[in-house]
């Protein structure tokens, strides 16, 4: 349980990053910070942060060829004017890498293309345990979902039972599966071999939908290697049989420097028109997503992210290009946060920090009922920075708890509301029993709360930047036993990192004093304007 | 949690206005520090091999204590004096020893074979941290040692690399029946884990026919109820050599109960080996990972695991070491399977993963038909990273 852990705890979490390298926003900032001093770019600058971007592409999995000519162009984009003559060049160069990310990945997004008569044929071709079959069941489901009626073909007659597999995910999916014939399974299977002919039974379930007047046919296929000259004829013989409207080559989001092989390998064998990504609910950063659109300059259409088999979707390749950076996918948390909180609530409550008001207990409950009403709590604290750390408690967390804050907060006078303080024993008293709850409790939530009060402060003061986390770190302690725990907790921070939050507080403290506006950390040695940023991105650059 | 909402809340709602971009970079920034203690025990490692070098150059590079000896047969270089002096200078760090050593010694080997060389590693998939050290503490030694071909570089990169692998590690598969009090001697179980899509259950079928063929009594556990038809995969492996299946009757039945009534039946039926297929999983769920640790948990109860072995497949990048990690911290993995070796991928990620949590590969895939599971050759292996195709 997060209480129990205690705020220090989740400072450390949220600093513990999954990937053992610093981020690369974090790299960068190294990279430039004698650069003020400096006054402009010089030419080691730049090859400085092109290693470093190199390095996080790498690191992304990114094949080493598409790294080189990647950064070669971002090299000749960075020594134009458009960096040198910015008055923050770091920023500049990671909007320009972005920027570069999203054209490479989403150039030519588009929606799949669906045949002008007759029914529209799908065929989905890719390596051994890409995820092919399940991908198969998640299209047939999405496709009936916008008023398709798509029928599944199972020529994948190689692996054992794989085609029981696509009749089951079928029929998951509601979608009727042509499977003529039962594939390798039983006493005289032979694994390895395919035990009929796919190309046969591709055309028969093109016939057979055509028969059944059924829109969509989607063609599973044996998982083959790139090297593997027969399967690949094979897979060709297949296409030339259904010419499908779209071939969907799919690949796993782990691959490695492989990538590059596979994709040209199956772009020569079937000629794929899009791509889909799968199994990007892991960890993995995913850099192949980013060779194989290099490489063979076909859009990536859909990710699959999860197995569910809703847990499909359109692929997003702003998001793909920050999570390829590791700048974490915070676009989707600040979108989820907009909804959840209308503009009003957001600006009125920039305001009152700014405004050096205090946070109050109402505007608490406010926020509180306004993220229930978005749904699932759970999920919108999961996306937090650092949560996801934190999975375990999150889990155990009953959003029914929240329903008993409610309660004492509801249970006060408006003016208790408005300042705490005045709360006195015999306050507590009857809110503790207008709420159905005890005295220790209103306890522990006012001195929660009171500390989130000081944050607020903080935040006013120095602006998020200086006060978000940090500030979290030196709240005082919650939970039962927190106050206990709390010196032991302190020392999981080194003696360094304490030195160089500190530093980096003063600093922000420094930044943040300036120019009105300041209170959010807004930085005033960029002008946005002049950067064009694309949509969502200037987030990153603080504005 | 809910003692952390008061915080979390209004962070919330500060996020969705103005102030997020403060929030991202100050997470962002709060991270670096936490970086540095890693980044320092990296560091070590790099000044190991400079040491190496430092205390190595003047009695002729003395091998490293793991592995065989890596070069025996390195004439000493003709000037054994500049040697050692460049050898201090290199190890020294300070700047005016590194110009001195640079107008001392001329880099023989041209930057575009250097280049090459770390090209091909990362290409290999070995990752950009093991091959820049590795490319470092090399050209430091080609400097020192006076090194001019690069193909006498590259033979030290393939020594450096199997030293690394390890030739001599134990990778056979422990399979002897633990001792027991009672009468019935339990039978040894192995579990095999691994995210989706590696190829657990085709790598069962082909290890079922290898122990089979060895003379073992074998039981296969299809604890994949979660995949659609993955029992049915793994039976229709076993029919093909006469061996049993232990399945739950119903799909989304509980993993561990059915892991834990295969290895009670075998133990009831006197089996040698019960072999125990799990769902994949990645490692980043935690629901899931705690459904593992319950399997392993579960089955210990009725006779210890033998052999936990994680599949991973060759193409996975650099994910495969925090898969690697993870397992292991959850099941106490004792070997890799590589799969998918016949394809162009050539599973570089092992090297990383073998360094940092010292499991050794013990079998490697093949492709799709029946027999294609072998045993891990390093040699063959590092020759396969380095592009060199294996005679």
């Amino acid at each position: 349980m997060a209480g129990r852990l205690g705020v220090n705890s989740f400072y450390v979490f949220a600093s513990q990053g999954k990937h053992v390298f610093a981020t690369l926003s974090d790299r960068l900032t190294s990279t430039f910070k004698n650069l003020r001093s400096k006054g402009r770019l010089s030419e080691a600058d730049i090859d400085a942060t092109i290693r470093e971007i190199r390095r996080a592409l790498l690191d992304a999995d990114v094949a080493v060829s598409v790294v080189r000519d990647f950064t070669g162009a971002i090299r000749e984009r960075s020594l134009s004017s458009e960096v040198s003559s910015a008055l923050n060049p770091a920023q500049q160069v990671v909007k320009i890498v972005n920027e570069e990310l999203v054209s490479i990945l989403g150039g030519a997004s588009r929606p799949l293309q669906f045949a002008k008569n007759g029914p529209t044929v799908i065929m989905l071709a890719g390596l051994q345990g890409a995820g092919k079959t399940t991908l198969a069941g998640k299209l047939a489901l999405h496709l009936k979902s916008k008023g398709h009626t798509p029928i599944l073909v199972a020529a994948d007659l190689q692996r054992p039972n794989a085609v029981q597999q696509l009749k089951v995910v079928g029929e998951r999916a509601g979608a009727p599966v042509y499977a003529p014939h039962p594939g390798n399974m039983g006493e005289g299977a032979t694994p390895g071999l395919s035990a009929g002919d796919p190309v046969a039974i591709a055309r028969a379930g093109y016939e057979t939908a055509k028969v059944r007047q059924h829109d969509v046919v989607i063609v599973d296929t044996a998982g083959r290697l790139g090297v593997d000259a027969e399967l690949m004829k094979q897979a060709s013989d297949i296409r030339d049989a259904i010419s499908p409207h779209e071939i969907l080559f799919v690949i796993d989001a782990m691959i490695g420097q492989d990538a590059v092989a596979t994709a040209q390998a199956f772009a020569e064998g079937v000629n794929f028109t899009g791509v889909v990504l799968s199994k990007l609910d892991g960890d993995a950063r995913g850099g192949a997503a980013l060779s194989v659109a290099h490489v063979t300059g076909r859009p990536i259409l859909f990710a699959s992210t999860g197995e569910k088999l809703t847990d499909f979707e359109v692929f997003h390749p702003d998001r793909m290009a920050s999570r390829i950076l590791d700048m974490g996918d915070v676009l989707t948390l600040i979108e989820q946060a907009e909804k959840a909180f209308d503009s009003g609530e957001a600006e009125r409550m920039a305001q009152k920090v700014a405004d050096g008001k205090d946070f109050t207990l109402s505007d608490f409950l406010v926020q509180m009922q306004q993220l229930r009403n978005m749904g699932s709590m759970k999920k919108m604290l999961g996306m937090l920075p650092g949560m996801g750390q934190m999975r375990e408690a999150l889990d155990n967390f009953d959003e029914r708890e929240v329903n008993r804050i409610e309660a004492i907060i509801q249970s006060m006078t408006p003016a208790e509301r408005e300042n705490p303080k005045v709360i006195n024993g015999s306050r507590r008293a009857r809110i503790a029993k207008g709420s159905g709850t005890t005295v220790q409790e209103i306890n522990q939530l006012l001195q929660r709360f009171d500390g989130a009060q000081k944050m607020m402060r903080q935040m006013a003061k120095a602006g998020p930047a200086g006060a978000a986390m940090p500030g979290m770190g030196k709240m005082p302690g919650v939970g039962k036993r927190a106050g206990a725990r709390q010196p032991k907790k302190d020392k999981k921070l080194t003696p360094q990192q304490r030195a160089a939050l500190a530093r980096k507080k003063a600093k922000e403290e420094a930044q943040g004093a300036s120019a009105p506006g300041s209170a959010f950390g807004v930085k005033q040695d960029v002008d946005p304007a002049s950067l064009q940023l694309p949509s969502g991105f200037d987030k990153f650059l603080g504005k | 949690m809910t003692d952390l909402l008061p915080y979390l809340v209004p962070t919330l709602v500060v996020l969705s206005g103005l102030g997020y971009a403060g929030f991202v970079r100050s997470k962002r920034s709060s991270r670096g520090p936490q970086e540095g203690p890693q980044s320092i025990e990296r560091d070590t490692v790099v000044t190991g091999d400079d040491s190496d070098l430092r205390d190595g150059v003047g009695e002729e590079s003395e091998p490293r204590s793991a592995g065989p000896v890596h070069t025996p047969d390195v004439p000493l270089p003709a000037s054994g004096r500049m040697a050692r002096l460049r050898g201090r200078l290199a190890a020294s760090g300070s700047p005016l020893g590194q110009r001195l050593l640079a107008i001392l010694s001329k880099d023989h080997i041209e930057e575009s074979d250097w280049d090459e060389l770390e090209e091909t590693l990362l290409m290999a998939d070995l990752g950009v941290g093991p091959t820049t050290e590795l490319i470092d503490a090399l050209r430091t030694r080609a400097r020192v040692e006076d090194i001019r071909e690069a193909g006498t570089i590259r033979q030290i990169v393939k020594e450096e690399l199997l030293a690394i692998v390890d030739p001599t590690l134990d990778r056979t598969l422990h399979l002897d029946r633990p001792e027991s009090a009672d009468e019935v001697v339990p039978p040894a179980v192995i579990v095999v884990v691994g995210v989706n899509g590696t190829g657990k259950t085709t790598t069962i079928g082909k290890l079922t026919r290898v122990l089979v063929a060895d003379g073992q009594k074998v039981l296969l556990g299809a604890a994949d109820t979660f995949r659609a038809a993955a029992a049915d995969q793994l039976q229709t492996w076993g029919q093909q050599v006469g061996v049993e299946t232990v399945r739950s009757d119903r799909d989304g039945a509980d993993p561990a109960s059915v892991a834990f009534d295969a290895v009670r039946t075998g133990r009831s039926t006197g089996v040698d080996v019960v072999v125990v297929d799990t769902a994949g999983r990645l490692q980043n769920k935690a629901g899931l990972m705690d459904e593992l640790s319950k399997i392993t948990r579960v089955i210990t109860k009725e006779a210890p695991i033998s052999e936990v072995l994680l599949v991973l497949d060759a193409t996975t990048g650099q994910n495969g070491l925090n898969q690697a990690r993870v397992f292991s911290q959850v099941a106490g993995v004792t070997g890799i399977v590589l799969t998918k070796l016949d394809g162009t991928a050539r599973g570089g990620i092992v090297v990383a993963v073998q360094r940092e949590l010292g499991v050794p590969v013990k079998l490697v895939g093949l492709g799709e038909g029946p027999d294609d599971l072998a045993p891990f050759d390093p040699e063959q292996f590092v020759d396969g990273l380095l592009g060199v195709s294996a005679s």
